[in-house]
């Protein structure tokens, strides 16, 4: 509408001599303001029949109002997806709360052609509360909707990217882990990954494979950092503690030559490290004999037996990438029938509960007394439920691996 | 059991639930993804089909421990209960439908009242309502428990769903067809059915009172697609008349 102030010949804000010619200007007769005011008004009976409908609705349309009047529904006027969409949303919606906003719907015009609008109804009660009309301004968004098809495709646009990228990212992660862990004569194993985010590739890895002479090499680490060059660095480690296990399976020959190799790979601007744990399990007798060696990377739990809970302890271990000589620490123990071993990244330990406080090594020890008589796949998968129990309140990835010694051969 | 149709949620029966609330164990809810369901537990996978809502049916049978059950379906629930009736008969003594249909879609020789290219139509006007729906969606979509008023100021208090789960079913509703199912139901059925329903015409009524063996069928003087807001008293009504027939059990 005009601002009467504008509509001065002369001078600025009104002032007391202009106050007829103001009240002329509204003085507007109801009718005319309803007929021609630059929405459309309609009023319908609770069916849908049209009773009312104005001027600049019906120019819209290019009806009389004859035409619709008595003689058409609301409904007439949509689109038939349109009518589905109203009956089975905006027409129960506006009969539960007496009014509906912004609703976007299609007219369809006399002769066929589409106007996007966007309405709001209001239920028109009697005195006693019951309704008796529902009345509905129109408004023309043929510019806005226009403009939101143009936000839709962007949105679908960038959801279609979104899933490429986390396909891409969950396809790489699978290239840094084994699809399945192989079976292992007298052992039972268990690992698992826990994505904090597929918008980011994490950087812990595992793996378990035979070397010659019925002995297994496992090992499990953490790149420092996530995504495409962190993935490298993983990929990288991977392959080269399965190559060097072959090459020399000694924990500490391994360790060393990964350390010469990512040292190499590395440049000042963009240093990458990890730390990492590698294992060698000897057939020994009804057990197995475990050499670790590892630089940098919290201690293993061994469940006993006997029910006591060890870390094997590897203090000195250095970071695998950053120093040229770096010590590699080593530990060995032997492991007898019922007892296991459990291998983590820190983002278990790191891991925090709904008090924000983290597990933490001691606590985890505290957990890992529940292993005891536990095989490897039961301790995984509890850990496991609890990891998915954290929801967002884990933020880094969490790789698991154990080992348990079966009872009977 | 009273069982919401697309687009809505459990407060379209709020009219006529009370006329039973005496007699009978009322049982509502919202099916996962609609109202205030928990949009964490819905899955594409599991809402594929009807199938996945038909179990949401029966493990709230199971939960609440549930016999006798008299399945009250508005809508696409009209099929969902055929289908939960078929895998579990024994917990259902009768189903009343709302305004069934068994496919939307016209095929040779059956009326269904839409084409394809008018259910993609119908996906378009969800998308372009997709704004509006997200408004009403904010608090749930922006995962903003802290401000729980926020939600509460919005519009549209009822009928809540997130876009894309809502286009989802309407997908799944639309596209589906029930005719196959129907001559297996083995339960009283009751179909209420209004005498202008564009969702639902007449034809459609009749034709799945044809299908199903001994169903009853009361047509309602009432316009549209939801009876029991426009017209409770007498929804209310023909589904009492209808339990009146039925042996004395309730639930």
């Amino acid at each position: 509408m005009m601002s009467p102030a504008h509509d001065e010949s002369v001078g600025g804000p009104a002032e007391d001599d202009n106050r007829p010619s103001f009240s002329a200007l509204l003085e507007d007769d109801a009718a005319d303001l309803y007929d021609n005011a630059p929405c459309g008004y309609l009023s319908t009976l609770l069916d849908g029949e049209i009773a009312k409908i104005n001027a600049t609705l019906l120019d819209w349309l290019g009806y009389a109002r004859e035409d619709l009047v008595g003689r058409k529904r609301f409904t007439d006027l949509l689109t038939v997806g349109g009518r589905l969409y109203h009956e089975t949303h905006f027409a129960p919606l506006l009969r539960m709360q007496g009014q509906a906003r912004e609703i976007a719907l299609e007219l369809v015009a006399a002769d066929g052609r589409r106007l996007p609008v966007l309405i709001n109804s209001t239920v028109k009660t009697g005195a006693d509360g019951a309704p008796l009309l529902i009345r509905s301004t129109v408004f023309d968004a043929r510019q806005r909707r226009a403009y939101e098809r143009e936000l839709l495709r962007a949105r679908e646009a960038a959801e279609q990217e979104r899933a490429r990228w986390q396909r891409l990212s969950e396809t790489l992660q699978r290239t840094l882990l084994p699809p399945i862990l192989p079976a292992v004569p007298g052992l039972e194993v268990a690992a698992h990954y826990h994505a904090a985010s597929y918008e980011h590739i994490g950087g812990d890895f595992y793996d378990l494979f035979p070397l010659a002479g019925n002995r297994w090499a496992f090992f499990l680490g953490d790149v420092c950092g996530k995504g495409p060059e962190a993935a490298v660095v993983t990929s990288l480690t991977r392959y080269t503690l399965r190559a060097a296990a072959v090459y020399d399976p000694d924990p500490v020959a391994v360790l060393s030559n990964l350390n010469s190799v990512v040292l190499q790979q590395g440049h000042a601007a963009d240093a990458r490290y990890c730390t990492v744990v590698f294992g060698l399990l000897v057939p020994d007798g009804d057990g197995f004999t475990l050499t670790v060696a590892s630089g940098g990377h919290p201690p293993a739990l061994v469940a006993r037996a006997d029910g006591r809970v060890e870390m094997l302890n590897t203090p000195g271990g250095q970071l695998i990438g950053i120093l040229p000589d770096a010590t590699i620490a080593v530990a060995s123990t032997r492991l007898a029938p019922g007892e296991s071993v459990l291998l983590y990244t820190d983002g278990l330990t790191e891991a925090r509960d709904f008090d924000g406080a983290q597990l933490g090594d001691e606590h985890l020890a505290q957990l890992a007394e529940g292993f005891v008589g536990r095989g490897a796949a039961e301790i995984v998968s509890s850990l496991a439920t609890m990891l998915d129990g954290l929801g967002d309140r884990l933020t880094d990835d969490t790789a698991l691996l154990a080992l348990t010694v079966r009872a009977e051969s | 059991m009273f069982a919401h149709g697309f687009g809505c949620d459990q407060n379209m029966w709020r009219l006529v639930t009370p006329a039973f609330a005496e007699d009978y164990r009322i049982v509502l809810f919202d099916y996962v993804g609609a109202g205030r369901s928990d949009l964490d537990a819905w899955r594409p996978e599991r809402y594929a089909t009807l199938g996945g809502y038909a179990d949401d049916v029966l493990e709230i049978c199971d939960e609440l421990d549930l016999r006798d059950v008299v399945f009250v379906g508005h809508s696409v629930s009209a099929m969902i209960g055929v289908l939960a009736a078929a895998r579990e008969p024994s917990r259902f003594a009768a189903l009343a439908m709302v305004g069934p249909s068994p496919r939307y879609i016209d095929d040779d020789g059956y009326t269904g009242g839409f084409s394809a290219a008018d259910i993609d139509e119908l996906l378009d006007s969800l998308d372009s309502n997709y704004l509006g729906w997200s408004a009403a969606m904010a608090p749930a979509i922006m995962g903003n428990p802290d401000r729980p008023a926020l939600g509460e100021e919005l519009t549209n208090s009822f009928c809540r769903t997130d876009p894309a789960i809502a286009r989802h079913f309407a997908h799944v509703t639309f596209t589906g067809d029930n005719r196959s199912d129907l001559a297996g139901v083995t339960v009283p059925t009751l179909i209420m059915q209004c005498r202008e329903d564009l969702i639902a015409p007449l034809a459609v009524g009749e034709y799945v009172h044809r299908a199903i063996p001994g169903s009853e069928m009361v047509v309602l003087e009432a316009t549209g697609h939801c009876p029991h807001l426009s017209a409770p008293e007498q929804t209310a009504k023909a589904l009492r008349a209808f339990l009146e027939t039925l042996p004395a059990s309730r639930a």
